[in-house]
């Protein structure tokens, strides 16, 4: 009973989507419509299941003083002043001095420093590992130098890199990314039978 | 061997295992050198661009561009230039434009690109008439499929908590289907794709995107049939700034982030492929030299 009554619900709902999507029916429509306000509700709960968990991690990690536990203090107290800050304003609205700046002049340099490092360790890995060993990888580093070249301004030269790298991204890349697009799609279609049939039973946990 | 051969040898050696702070100090260099010049690098605007901008610019007075604000601030020194350079193109199109995000961080992005762009270029723009700012609402893709078919269920009130009802721009509206054009700006999840899937197949809206240069490969597939037209990376948006002085002049004076941003770029580039071939040209010399050593070849 533990696992049928889970297996009854996902079948007949996922049964309805897909009836649903296919037949254009007002009746259908607005059951629809309530299963999105579901989807939104749930979504709302996760949030809160990550807010709880993110408060027990790090307070435990405090607690047992575990490694670089100080951090965790960082991380809970910027979290209680962001979520104090953001009610400041009252209900529903964020637009108060306090949470304008944090947002400002403490998230934004903190985010935008921490993605702009990327360049650095990109250009110290590509030094290292960017190695022509193989023919692929030969044809890897050749193809990413042509993509990285289009940029730089090269005279008479850069019209026929760029409709190379142009060519590059338009016909090889393309057919590559629409085949694994086309891939996913039918291995999602398939994963999505097996659950709905209960074949794939891995989201019910092991009890 | 001789003194000459160990020394080129050891040489080699140092170089392939040159320390990671030296590539920093050039990587620093190429990056804010340019950046502290002011150097801009124009960028001949590419089909997949054009196609964006001429789209905008067909649109006729008074459409409504719905603008997603679908990133953060880590991408936002890319994406930025592209939602100002489209929301210039848009005021000049005269265009209503309706702003909101599906990521909690495109929330203030929103409010930012407000005041530095409407209120401070176009004050004569009236909030509710010209632009509205709806905000950021949870639910990721499961909101997008639900604006399609019913906005005002998920929009009940403005940013500001103003009722959607008061607000004249937001009359007409009641489902995405009610947009001549929706923009996604953001690479992430929920961004483009999503906004492909959920709102433009099944709704037919014509949908364009702005994303970081990383993420545009995976997008090029939508192209031509299911996106309108995609800018990626800072060259997208300096193409597409590129493309907004050639047709409207009185922007070429304007300082353009997006072109700004490509000197930098370029070099960096520069300085990468630099290392790049450096650090092949060690690894043929070093396995030659090893083949040439190994017990047969050894000279």
């Amino acid at each position: 009973m533990k696992r049928r009554v889970p297996l009854i619900i996902v079948f007949c709902v996922s049964l309805f989507m897909v009836i649903q999507y296919f037949v254009p029916l007002d009746s259908l429509e607005r059951v629809y419509r309530s299963f999105l306000d579901y989807t939104i509700i749930i979504g709302v709960f996760a949030l809160l299941l990550g807010i709880w968990s993110l408060c027990r991690v790090n307070y435990d990690k405090i607690k047992r003083k575990s490694e670089n536990w100080q951090y965790a203090i960082i991380t809970l107290t910027g979290f209680f002043i962001m979520t104090i800050a953001g009610f400041l304003s009252g209900w529903g609205r964020t637009d108060n001095y306090l949470y304008q700046h944090l947002f400002s002049y403490v998230l934004v340099p903190i985010q935008a420093t921490m993605f702009s490092l990327l360049a650095f360790f990109i250009a110290s890995a590509a030094f290292r590992a960017f190695r022509a060993r193989s023919l692929l990888a030969t044809l890897l580093l050749i193809s990413g130098l042509v993509i990285m070249i289009r940029f730089v301004p090269l005279g008479f030269l850069s019209e026929p890199i760029s409709d190379l790298a142009g060519w590059i991204l338009r016909v090889p890349n393309m057919a590559a990314k629409r085949a694994i697009i086309i891939g996913v799609g039918l291995g999602a279609v398939a994963t999505a039978f097996k659950i709905m049939l209960g074949i794939e039973r891995a989201y019910l946990g092991r009890d | 061997m001789s003194n000459g051969q160990t020394t080129s040898r050891y040489t080699i050696e140092r170089l392939q295992s040159i320390d990671r702070r030296i590539i920093f100090v050039f990587i620093a260099a190429a990056v804010i050198i340019p950046l502290l010049l002011g150097a801009s690098l124009k960028e001949e605007t590419t089909p997949i661009v054009r196609a964006l901008f001429d789209y905008v610019d067909h649109l006729p007075e008074g459409s409504r561009v719905l603008l997603s604000f679908d990133y953060g601030p880590t991408t936002a020194p890319e994406i930025q230039p592209m939602v100002d350079a489209v929301l210039r193109q848009c005021i000049e199109r005269k265009c209503k434009l309706y702003m909101m995000a599906v990521w909690a961080t495109g929330h203030n992005l929103v409010g930012q690109t407000i005041e530095e762009i409407l209120k401070s270029e176009y004050p004569q723009l009236q909030y509710g008439q010209d632009y509205v700012n709806l905000g950021y609402k949870a639910g990721s893709q499961g909101l997008i499929r639900l604006l399609v078919v019913d906005f005002k269920r998920m929009y009940s009130t403005d940013a500001a908590g103003t009722a959607i009802d008061s607000i004249p721009m937001m009359q007409n509206i009641g489902n995405l289907k009610n947009f001549d054009l929706i923009f996604s700006f953001g690479g992430g999840f929920p961004g483009i794709k999503e906004w492909i899937l959920y709102a433009g197949d099944p709704g037919h809206i014509p949908i364009g995107g702005g994303c970081t240069a990383v993420s545009a490969p995976l997008l090029y597939p939508y192209y031509p049939s299911q996106l309108v037209g995609l800018m990626g990376g800072a060259k997208g948006a300096a193409e597409y700034e590129n493309a907004l002085i050639q047709a409207y002049p009185k922007f070429s004076n304007m300082p353009m982030a997006g072109m700004s941003l490509m000197m930098s770029q370029t070099v960096s580039h520069i300085v990468i492929m630099f290392f790049v071939v450096l650090g092949n040209v060690l690894y043929f010399i070093g396995r030659n030299r090893n083949a040439s050593t190994k017990p047969g070849g050894e000279k």
